[in-house]
C-alpha cells in the first residue's frame, strides 16, 4: 500500500521532471503552445505535489496517533520502560512555558513594536535607529531556534538559575515569540490614521493614553492575530527546550497555591524553576527510543502538538476574516 | 492688531493684505510664523477670532489655512520638526511659550477632523472619554454630560436607545456628530473644525452646519472650509489666506460682498484656487 | 482687547486639574516602549556575543583545523585524543540547505503560479490556506514524519534499487566514478542519509516559499499582466517575462529566507540524517548537520571542551545565517520601499 503511494509519488515526480523540460525547451522547437501546456502540467502537478505532502502527513499522524488517545494520556505522566503511562507532565509543562513566555513576548512585543511605530519617526537618529532594530528583528525572525537554546543556556541556565528549568525554557519561546509580536504590532499601528491619532490628543489625553486606550484598541485585531501567530510558533518549538528546560519526569508544574502531602503549599514559581517536560522534548525522545510504547505516546504527542498548532491558525483566519464580512 | 504687514521675515513679492480688528478676541494670533523642519508655511500671521462667533478660514489648498487651525492648540507639537513662532493669546496668555499645559490647553481649544475618528469603543465611552481624563463625576452626572453634548450635537435622537453600541457602527455623518459631541463634553472655550464637513453628503452636511451655528452661543469657534457656501452660510469673519500669508479679514458678509484684496476678489469670484 | 468678559456661567467651565496625573507618566512610556525596542538588539547581540565566547575555547585550540578536519572525536582514550574538527556538519548544512533549495524552488514556483493563474476560483481560497497552515507546522512533525514514514518507503522505493543499479558502460567511467563517489557514496539503505534530509527540508520550506511568492505574484499590477496577455502571450510567457522579472528582487529575498530556514532547521533534519560526523561521502551518505550534532549532543557533552566545540559550531551556523537573512532582507526592504 505505502509502496503503491510511493511508486505514484515517483510517478508524479517523472512527470514533473518532464513537464518542467517540455516547457523549458518546448518553445525552443518552435512551439509555444506545448511549451505552456507542460507549464501548466508542471503547476498543476506541483500543487498537488504539495497537497499530497499535506494529506500524507495528516493522514499518517491520525492513523499512527489516534488510536493511542485515550484518558491515560491527560492523565498520567510519561512512563518508565515498560510501564504504561501517558502525557500529562509534558503537555501542563508545555502550556506553563508556552503561557509563560507569551507573557513576556506580549509585554515585549507591544511595548517595542509602539516604539517602532510611534516614536521612532522623532528625529534622524531615532529614526536610523528605528531601521536597525527593525532590521535586527527580521532577522530573528526567522533566526534559528537552536541558536536561541545555546544563548538562553548560556545566559540563564549557567549564570542566572545554575541548572535546566522551566524558566529558561520559557523565556527562550519568549524570544522567539517577540519578533512575532513586534512586526505585527508596528504593522497594524501603521495602518492607523494619522487623525486618530490626533483627535485623541485633541482632546487633551496625553500621548500614552492616546495610545493605550485608542491606538491599541483599535489595532487589538491585527496584535491579537499576531500573538496567535506567535503563540502556534512556539508552541511546537523543540530545539530550544533540549537544553533549556530538558525534561522531567515527573508533573512538576502547579498552581501557585497548591495541595501536597495534605498540606496546602504557596509558590509562586509554578513550579518552573526545575528541569520541566514539554511535549515535543518528549517526542523527540520518545521517537528515537527502541520501544514501542514510547513511540505510540510520540506519535500522539505530535498530533496533539499538530492538532494545536493547527487550530490556532485556523482560528486566525476565522478570526482575521470576521470584519471583512459584516 | 491690524499693525503693518510686515513681510521682513521672508516673502519676496508683496502682497498686499487688508485685516480689520475684531471687537472682543477670545484667541489671537500675533506675527505667528510656522515652519515644517525648514520650509516656511505661515508668514506673519495676525487674526483674532471673535469670541462666541464663528470664523471661517478660506483659500486655495496649500494656503496655510489648516496649519494656522493647527497651531492653535499647538497639535503639530505631536511632530518633531514643526515649530511656530510669535504669539498666539488665548485670553491674553500666549500659549506658544514653553512650559504650557498641552493637555490643558487641547481641553480648552478642541478639535474636529476632516475624516470622522471615532474612537473603537461605544457611543457613551466615546463622549465620555474627554470627560474622564479631566474630571472625577458621579455615574449620574457623567450620564448627563453625555447626554447634555449628544443634544448639543444633534445626535441624541438618533442614539439614545444603542449608548453602549459601538461608535464605529454609525453612518458617516453621524460619526462626525459624535465627533462633535465628544469634543464639546470636555466643554471647551474654542471648537476648531478642520473641514468638518468635506466627507459628508448634503444632508449630513446641513444638520452639521446647524449644530455649529447653535455651539457658538457658549464656544468660539474657527471652521477650515474649501467650501465658500459654507463659509459665507455659518460665519461671522471670513479670513482669506493665500501662500502662507492672511490676505483678507473681515466680517463675513463684507469680505463676500465687498472684496478689498485683489487676490481675494479673484478667489471668490472662482477665478483661481 | 484688553477686557475679558467671562464666559456665559451657565456651562460651568470645569476646573481641569485631574489631566496632569496623565502626562508625567509620557516620558516613562516613551522610554519603556524604547526599552523593548532596544531589548530586540541586545538578544541578537547577546545571542552572538555569548556564542562567540563559548565557543572561543574551541576555536583557540584548533584553529583552522576547526573547519578544515572531519574528526570529531570526544572521547580522549582514542589514539589522537579528544578533538574537533567541524567541517563535516559545516559542509553537512550547507548541503542539506542547497539541495533542499533546488529540490523545492521549482515546485515552490509552481504552486504560486498555480494559484495566481490556473487555479478555478472556487478552489483558490481553500489550496491557498491549506499551504498557509502547511506552512505552520511544526517541525517536529515533520522530522516524525520523515523517520517513520517517508524513511522506510524511501528505502524501499529509491535507495534499495539504487544500491543494486550499476552505471551502464555506455556512459563511460568518468559518469561510474561519479556516481559511485558523489552520489551513492556509502549508502546504507536505511532511509536515512543527506539526501533523505534533503527532501524532508525541502517539504517543510516548500509552502512557506509557495505562500511568500504567492503573496508576491498578488503585487504584480493586474494591468500588467492583462496587457501582456493582450498582445498574445501565453500564461508561461506571462510569468517568465512579466510576473516574475516584476518581483524579482524580493522573489530572491524570499528564496534566501527559506534557505535561512533550511540552515538553521533541527528537528526535520535530525530524525533522518544518519547522523554521521564525518564528511559526507556521497548525497546517499548519512551525515550531519550543526543544527543536529547540537541536538544530539548537547545535552550529554562530557568535557567542557566538547560544549565549546559544540557552542563554537553554532557559531558558524549564526554567523551563515545571519548573512543569509541579512541579504534576504535587504532585498525583501528595497522592493517594499520602491
Amino acid at each position: 500500500m505505502a509502496a503503491i503511494a510511493g511508486i505514484g509519488v515517483l510517478i508524479l515526480i517523472a512527470l514533473l521532471v518532464l513537464s518542467a523540460l517540455v516547457a523549458l525547451f518546448g518553445g525552443a522547437f518552435g512551439s509555444r503552445k506545448l511549451a505552456n501546456l507542460g507549464f501548466i502540467v508542471f503547476c498543476v502537478g506541483g500543487a498537488t505535489l504539495a497537497i499530497a505532502s499535506l494529506a500524507a502527513i495528516l493522514a499518517s499522524l491520525l492513523a499512527n496517533g489516534l488510536g493511542g488517545i485515550n484518558l491515560a494520556v491527560f492523565t498520567q505522566d510519561t512512563p518508565a520502560v515498560g510501564s504504561s503511562g501517558g502525557l500529562r507532565n509534558a503537555i501542563i509543562g508545555s502550556i506553563a512555558m508556552c503561557l509563560m513566555g507569551m507573557i513576556i513576548a506580549v509585554v515585549v512585543g507591544i511595548l517595542a513594536g509602539t516604539w517602532l511605530a510611534e516614536y521612532s519617526g522623532r528625529s534622524r537618529w531615532t529614526a536610523a535607529y528605528g531601521s536597525v532594530v527593525r532590521f535586527v528583528n527580521d532577522v530573528l525572525l526567522s533566526a534559528p531556534s537552536i541558536l536561541v537554546g545555546l544563548f538562553i543556556y548560556e545566559v540563564v541556565v549557567l549564570y542566572v538559575v545554575h541548572h535546566f528549568s522551566g524558566f529558561a525554557g520559557a523565556i527562550s519561546l519568549a524570544l522567539l515569540a517577540v519578533p512575532v509580536v513586534t512586526r505585527t504590532t508596528e504593522d497594524v499601528l501603521r495602518l492607523q490614521s494619522k487623525q486618530l491619532r490626533e483627535s485623541g490628543v485633541a482632546l487633551g489625553a496625553p500621548l500614552w493614553i492616546t495610545i493605550k486606550d485608542i491606538l491599541w484598541k483599535a489595532a487589538s485585531g491585527g496584535m491579537i492575530t499576531g500573538a496567535l501567530l506567535a503563540f502556534a510558533r512556539i508552541s511546537g518549538e523543540t530545539a530550544p527546550l533540549l537544553f533549556t528546560s530538558l525534561g522531567n519526569q515527573l508533573s512538576t508544574v502547579h498552581l501557585p497555591i497548591y495541595r501536597e502531602g495534605g498540606r496546602w503549599l504557596f509558590d509562586p514559581s509554578l513550579g518552573l524553576n526545575q528541569p520541566t517536560a514539554s511535549l515535543p522534548k518528549v517526542i523527540f525522545d520518545y521517537a528515537l527510543s527502541a520501544y514501542d510504547d514510547w513511540r505510540r505516546l510520540a506519535w500522539v504527542g505530535a498530533l496533539l502538538i499538530a492538532i494545536a498548532v493547527l487550530g490556532i491558525n485556523i482560528l486566525v483566519r476565522v478570526l482575521s476574516a470576521e470584519p471583512k464580512r459584516s | 492688531m491690524n499693525g503693518p504687514m510686515s513681510s521682513e521675515t521672508t516673502a519676496p513679492d508683496t502682497f498686499e493684505s487688508f485685516t480689520e480688528a475684531v471687537p472682543d478676541a477670545k484667541l489671537e494670533a500675533r506675527g505667528v510664523d510656522f515652519f515644517y523642519g525648514k520650509s516656511q508655511a505661515l508668514y506673519d500671521v495676525n487674526i483674532g477670532f471673535q469670541r462666541h462667533a464663528v470664523t471661517a478660514l478660506i483659500g486655495p489648498s496649500g494656503c496655510g489655512k489648516s496649519t494656522l487651525l493647527r497651531a492653535l492648540n499647538r497639535i503639530y507639537a505631536l511632530y518633531p520638526g514643526q515649530r511656530a513662532a510669535g504669539e498666539i493669546l488665548l485670553d491674553g496668555e500666549n500659549t506658544l511659550e514653553r512650559g504650557v499645559d498641552l493637555g490643558q490647553l487641547r481641553a480648552k481649544v478642541g478639535m474636529v477632523f476632516q475624516q470622522p475618528t471615532p474612537f473603537p469603543m461605544s457611543i457613551y465611552d466615546n463622549v465620555a472619554f474627554g470627560v474622564r481624563l479631566y474630571e472625577k463625576l458621579s455615574k449620574a452626572d457623567l450620564d448627563q454630560r453625555v447626554e447634555e453634548s449628544l443634544r448639543r450635537a444633534a445626535l441624541w435622537t438618533e442614539v439614545k436607545d444603542k449608548l453602549q453600541l459601538s461608535g464605529l457602527g454609525l453612518s458617516g455623518g453621524q460619526q462626525q456628530r459624535l465627533c462633535v459631541a465628544r469634543g464639546v463634553a470636555v466643554r471647551p472655550e474654542v471648537l476648531l473644525l478642520d473641514e468638518p464637513a468635506s466627507a459628508l453628503d448634503p444632508i449630513s452636511t446641513a444638520k452639521l452646519e446647524e449644530t455649529i451655528v447653535e455651539l457658538k452661543s457658549d464656544i468660539t469657534i474657527v471652521i477650515v472650509t474649501h467650501n465658500l457656501q459654507q463659509a459665507a452660510r455659518i460665519s461671522d469673519n471670513a479670513a482669506f489666506m493665500y501662500l502662507g500669508r492672511l490676505i483678507e479679514f473681515a466680517k463675513t458678509d463684507r469680505l463676500f460682498d465687498n472684496p478689498r484684496a485683489r487676490r481675494t476678489a479673484d478667489y471668490i469670484t472662482g477665478r483661481f484656487g | 482687547m484688553t477686557a475679558v468678559p467671562a464666559d456665559p456661567p451657565a456651562t460651568g467651565r470645569p476646573s481641569r486639574r485631574a489631566v496632569s496625573r496623565g502626562s508625567t507618566f509620557d516620558p516613562i512610556f516613551g522610554f519603556l516602549c524604547g526599552a523593548a525596542a532596544t531589548l530586540l538588539l541586545a538578544t541578537l547581540t547577546g545571542v552572538m556575543i555569548s556564542l562567540a565566547i563559548g565557543g572561543w575555547p574551541a576555536f583557540a585550540k584548533f584553529g583552522l583545523g576547526f573547519f578544515t578536519s572531519t574528526r570529531w572525536n570526544p572521547s580522549a582514550d582514542i589514539a589522537g585524543g579528544e578533538f574537533y574538527g567541524g567541517a563535516g556538519p559545516i559542509v553537512g548544512t550547507l548541503i542539506t540547505a542547497l539541495v533542499a533549495l533546488v529540490l523545492s524552488l521549482p515546485i515552490a514556483v509552481g504552486v504560486a503560479v498555480f494559484l495566481t493563474e490556473f487555479c478555478p476560483r472556487t478552489l483558490r481560497r481553500p489550496i491557498g490556506i491549506a499551504v498557509e497552515l502547511l506552512a505552520g507546522v511544526p517541525s517536529i512533525v515533520y522530522g516524525m514524519w520523515g523517520l517513520f514514514v517517508f524513511a522506510p518507503l524511501f528505502s524501499q522505493v529509491v535507495e534499495t534499487p539504487l544500491a543494486y543499479w550499476t552505471p551502464p558502460p555506455f556512459l563511460g567511467k568518468g559518469f561510474a566514478d561519479f556516481w559511485n563517489n558523489a552520489v551513492i557514496g556509502d549508502l546504507v539503505p536505511n532511509g536515512s542519509g543527506i539526501f533523505a534530509a534533503s527532501i524532508i527540508l525541502a517539504i517543510m520550506i516548500l509552502p512557506f516559499m509557495a505562500a511568500t511568492l504567492r503573496e508576491l505574484f498578488l503585487t504584480v499590477p493586474p494591468k500588467v499582466r492583462e496587457s501582456a496577455y493582450g498582445v498574445g502571450c501565453t500564461p508561461l510567457e506571462v510569468v517568465m517575462s512579466v510576473t516574475i522579472p516584476y518581483v524579482r528582487r524580493s522573489a530572491i529575498g524570499a528564496v534566501m529566507l527559506g534557505l535561512g530556514r533550511a540552515l538553521g532547521e533541527t528537528m526535520a533534519v535530525t530524525f533522518v540524517i544518519g547522523n554521521a560526523h564525518n564528511f559526507p561521502k556521497g548525497l546517499f551518505s548519512g551525515g550531519s548537520t550543526i543544527a543536529s550534532t547540537i541536538a544530539n549532543e548537547f545535552a550529554e557533552a562530557t568535557t567542557p571542551l566538547h560544549t565549546s566545540a559544540l557552542i563554537a559550531l553554532g557559531f558558524v551556523l549564526f554567523v551563515i545565517t545571519f548573512a543569509v537573512l541579512a541579504i534576504a532582507r535587504t532585498l525583501l526592504n528595497a522592493q517594499r520601499q520602491a
